[in-house]
């Protein structure tokens, strides 16, 4: 108790910046202005101008860097400790991809460059598309998506154009299991589609019988996590795929938890026609604090027709071509016959040939569903991606994935005495566990989330996936040691102690934060969204 | 070959296996049939260890000619400004990057008062008085903004100009086009819109009216103009603008803005082929619960510190699933991160300085193209930062010049005009506080030599 007092007594808030500073500092200085300059007044017209100077704080290059300094030490990060948050796959951002992805060789491109000026970036991005590809087992992809969100609202329109080609515009149902992840529902109505929820078994998986009801002839597509939120694997999935197909819909695969699979299985073997991956999930790029992230999605040969454009192509140089090439689709229609035909080079990931090649942007995609981001994705998350997969290679990745299967089930047998099971069979590289047995004793699931925070670990996810009750879903990856799992349960075995024994003291957590337990319900009462300068009388 | 990223150890792998009660690893992965398990190995090159794979890496960077190597007049969307050395440092820290969407508030106090302070300062910028904590870019920020005033007006129609961000109007009329809106793209002859064209289109079936300022040609359009006869109209303003303009542009707020985005890139990211940037987003009080995406509020604990915390999440995909406001999730934290610092360190008077330079470059470039014969500025309106000028010849061909110079010329027009053949040997150059006199005075000279 006197651990607890003396760190509350040692609380200080860190001003915000609008709160420090002083008249007269400055962090960055420009070199001066070094040709002939007519005054502002004379190049903007007064109705467009500002009439006072933007109110933004006066801080000195110290101030700013002691400020985020200071922010930084109260923040948590996978660098700081275990993150076993279920569905987000926290697993090490390795730093060799930080320098990579800072080359000034990749940073400091402009999208609208020429062509030529940027072949080792669209080689990057043409291979990164191979290498998913693989791993999907699909034919083609694109890299625009900014995040697994955006990939299935791309996804989804590659569906709708789909069946619109093919005249079936009354196809307007997404089936969606009732445990999927939040986007999913909300892309299916981002896109205009209806949504249908299909139940789950007693094992957890789609019911089949369910799924047989509700597909028809207004059946657009499936969309399906495998394994699915609750970790684990559609034992049917051949089943599914064969009855959403044979109703003339497509199968959607939401990439998520692709890090229980890599090298076992992939989604296109398993009959799915579109695929997203999370880069920054399954392929180690690092979150963020809530991105950027990168969403590419790989598709069967029926939707590459309809993939966003560009499209990065290769094919062998001609002998006199001319040093610019540059993109755009009348650009392109004017130099149509100087180009070899596109798509019909064989690309072996083995060999560098590309001292022969030459890589471009295709806007030539009449049945395209158009642009779904400005310029063509997130680069740099798709470099640290790239150089993941190039590090590990096919072992590598499989490895990955068995050790991810390996530690969530290592975790799942050993914490099964403390919190319930609600199912108990082999998991995938996350469980669920039920607060069902604590709520008893009045200490809800996220009681014990937040007493974990004061033993220095991230909670996992709590309160999904919505069919389980004071759900707690863990996913403790594949780059932990076995050290830290172990403590882990350790520390769940105190928690799950100190509920029989003391629950009281766990409504009452986090103790050692450097804040206590924040009232969201009054955050979302009273909303306090900016800081607001103060009125001075 | 050993993976620095597995932890495992083969002795601790067997005493795991022993513990689940299991032989081998593969009965963990009994219940994936066999008719999709993988029988071969991917096809995945060898593996690189890390030597081999910086030097591999590096070689593709090398590859490539940068903004470093050649002085660009590019821009149509993505600026090279200067940035602080302090923003990759500060944004660089692991515990910011490493750390996942702030969902436990007591452990991620640092992105969440940064994410405020970066809502509080897009806020001061534009005027208005709610932000939320980014989208992925302008261009998609813009599209959400539009699907916003849809849901809030009810009207099925959004409208637009020529002179709006070609490529935004593409993501536009993706978004827009698989929810049945129609979007309406008026002419601009002139390079700027004319409010005129409004007038027949204004009322409760049009939602939004979408005008870019600075627009795509770099010209000031009639805000004040448009922002005047909406206002008494149930058609929303949306304005999408430039973040540095906006020391010396009125900010949105004043002119009638109902919701304003724009892209964030030209705050302290570099330019990274296009991505990863991040879009902003703000608006009136009055629609704070329909913004799309993450906002930080303020709030307190039992003892009564002051702390931050994710909120109003009812409106989020996690919560309302379908009946969200988006499916927006992650979204771009760190690179708004950057924008934050960028703009604590640059301050007033920093970010006026860039905004100035970047006025002023620009019309000096300008003046001295338009005197080079057989050049002219191709529109009359007032600008900054970007202008577009005719070439006397096919501007493939001064750029093929321009880059065996070193330097990067203009976007060709006619790449995102192609049916406005008057614009075919139109030019669009941008001359950030980046571009030097040396550079600048370079290209007049090479575009003189030009025959």
């Amino acid at each position: 108790m006197e651990e607890e007092k003396n760190d509350k007594q040692k609380h200080q808030d860190i001003p915000l910046l609008m709160e420090l500073g002083a008249p007269g500092r400055r962090g960055y200085y420009l070199p001066a202005m070094d040709v002939e300059a007519s005054p502002v007044a004379d190049l903007i017209p007064q109705q467009y101008r500002r009439e006072d100077t933007v109110p933004l704080p006066e801080l000195s290059e110290i101030d700013v860097v002691r400020h985020f300094t200071g922010l930084s030490r109260r923040n948590y990060g996978v660098d700081v400790g275990f993150y076993p948050l279920g569905s987000c796959t926290m697993k090490y951002n390795p730093k060799v991809n930080e320098d990579l992805a800072a080359l000034p060789g990749f940073t400091r491109l402009h999208p609208y460059q020429p062509e030529a000026t940027i072949q080792g970036a669209l080689q990057l991005m043409y291979e990164l598309e191979k290498l998913l590809c693989e791993l999907a087992g699909l034919e083609r992809a694109t890299l625009a998506p900014a995040a697994g969100a955006h990939g299935e609202i791309t996804g989804l329109m590659l569906i709708k154009a789909y069946h619109a080609d093919r005249g079936e515009t009354d196809r307007d149902e997404i089936i969606i299991p009732d445990s999927a992840h939040g986007t999913n529902p909300a892309s299916a109505h981002m896109c205009g589609f209806k949504v249908v929820e299909v139940a789950s078994n007693e094992r957890g998986g789609v019911s089949l019988d369910s799924l047989r009801q509700l597909t028809g002839r207004k059946t657009a597509g499936l969309m399906l996590t495998n394994p699915n939120t609750l970790g684990l694997f559609e034992e049917d999935i051949v089943a599914i795929s064969e009855i959403v197909h044979a109703a003339g819909g497509l199968l959607y695969y939401d990439g998520a938890n692709a890090n229980a699979i890599l090298g076992k299985t992939r989604p296109g073997d398993m009959g799915f026609d579109i695929v997203h991956f999370n880069l920054h999930k399954t392929f180690s790029t690092p979150h963020g604090g809530g991105g950027p992230g990168s969403g590419p999605i790989a598709v069967s040969k029926e939707l590459v027709p309809y993939l966003p454009v560009p499209v990065v192509e290769v094919r062998k140089k001609k002998e006199q071509r001319t040093p610019v090439a540059e993109g755009g689709p009348a650009f392109q229609a004017n130099n149509r016959e100087e180009s070899a035909p596109s798509g019909s080079y064989c690309y072996d990931l083995h060999k560098d040939d590309s001292a022969d090649l030459e890589y471009y942007f295709d806007y030539d995609r009449p049945r395209s569903i158009g642009k779904i981001k400005g310029f063509y994705g997130n680069f740099l998350v798709m470099v640290r991606a790239y150089a993941y997969i190039r590090q590990m290679g096919a072992a590598g990745l499989k490895q990955v994935s068995e050790d991810a299967v390996l530690a969530a089930n290592y975790l799942m047998r050993k914490l099964a005495p403390y919190y319930d099971l609600p199912y108990n069979r082999i998991c995938k590289h996350e469980f669920v566990l039920s607060g069902r047995r604590q709520k008893e004793r009045g200490v809800r699931t996220l009681d014990i989330a937040k007493r974990l925070l004061d033993y220095g670990i991230h909670a996992p996810t709590i309160y999904f996936p919505l069919v389980v009750e004071e759900a707690l879903m863990i996913e403790p990856t594949e780059t932990e040691t076995k050290a830290t799992l172990d403590e882990f349960v350790a520390v769940m075995r105190s928690i799950a102690r100190e509920v029989e024994q003391e629950p009281e003291k766990l409504k009452g957590a986090p103790y050692h934060t450097v804040v206590g337990r924040l009232d969201e319900a009054k955050a979302a009462r009273h909303p306090v969204l900016r800081w607001r300068a103060p009125i001075s009388g | 070959m050993g993976y620095p990223y597995l932890s495992l150890t083969e002795a601790e792998r067997q005493e795991m296996l022993a513990a689940i009660g299991v032989g081998t690893v593969e009965e963990l992965f009994s219940d994936i049939p066999p008719a999709v398990r993988l029988q071969k190995e991917l096809d995945l090159p060898e593996p690189l260890p890390e030597s081999q794979l910086i030097r591999h890496v590096q070689s593709l960077a090398a590859r490539n000619v940068t903004l470093d190597d050649y002085a660009s007049f590019l821009g149509a969307g993505i600026y090279d400004h200067l940035i602080p050395r302090a923003v990759y440092h500060l944004a660089g820290r692991s515990e910011f990057y490493t750390a996942y969407t702030p969902y436990q508030a007591e452990v991620s106090q640092g992105i969440l008062q940064a994410i405020f302070e970066y809502q509080s300062l897009i806020c001061l910028l534009t005027g208005m008085d709610v932000a939320n904590a980014s989208m992925y870019d302008g261009a998609t920020a813009l599209a959400e903004a539009a699907l916003m005033a849809v849901n809030i007006t009810g009207g099925r129609r959004v409208i637009t100009f020529e002179s709006l961000h070609p490529d935004y109007r593409a993501v536009l009329a993706t978004y827009l086009k698989t929810r049945g809106i129609e979007l309406v793209t008026l002419p601009t002859p002139a390079g700027v819109a004319n409010p005129e064209f409004l007038r027949p289109l204004l009322g409760r079936e049009t939602a939004a009216v979408l005008l870019q300022q600075p627009n795509f040609l770099g010209l000031l359009e009639p805000v004040s103009d448009v922002g005047a006869m909406l206002a008494k109209s149930p058609t929303m303003f949306v304005a999408s603008v430039d973040p540095i303009s906006l020391a010396l542009l009125q900010p949105p707020a004043d002119y009638g803005a109902d919701i304003v985005v724009g892209e964030g890139q030209p705050l302290g990211n570099p330019p990274a082929l296009g991505g990863p940037t991040f879009g902003f987003m703000a608006t009136r009080e009055k629609y704070m619960r329909r913004l799309p995406g993450r906002i930080v509020g303020e709030t307190r604990d039992a003892a009564g510190n002051r702390g931050f915390v994710l909120t109003l999440q009812t409106r989020e995909q996690h919560i309302r699933r379908e009946r969200a406001t988006s499916n927006i999730c992650t979204n771009a934290a760190l690179n708004a991160l950057m924008g934050t610092i960028y703009l604590a360190l640059l301050g007033p008077h920093g970010l006026t300085e860039v905004a100035t330079q970047c006025l002023q470059k620009s019309h000096y470039t300008a003046e001295r193209i338009a005197a080079l014969p057989g050049w002219k500025l191709m529109f009359s309106a007032p600008f900054y930062q970007e202008f577009a000028v005719q070439a006397p010849v096919a501007p493939e061909k001064v750029n093929a010049i321009l880059l065996a110079h070193k330097i990067i010329g203009g976007l060709p027009l006619r790449k995102m005009y192609p049916h406005r053949s008057e614009w075919e040997n139109g030019l669009l150059f941008c001359v950030t506080e980046a571009r030097t006199a040396e550079e600048i005075d370079r290209l007049i000279r090479v575009l003189e030599g030009l025959k």
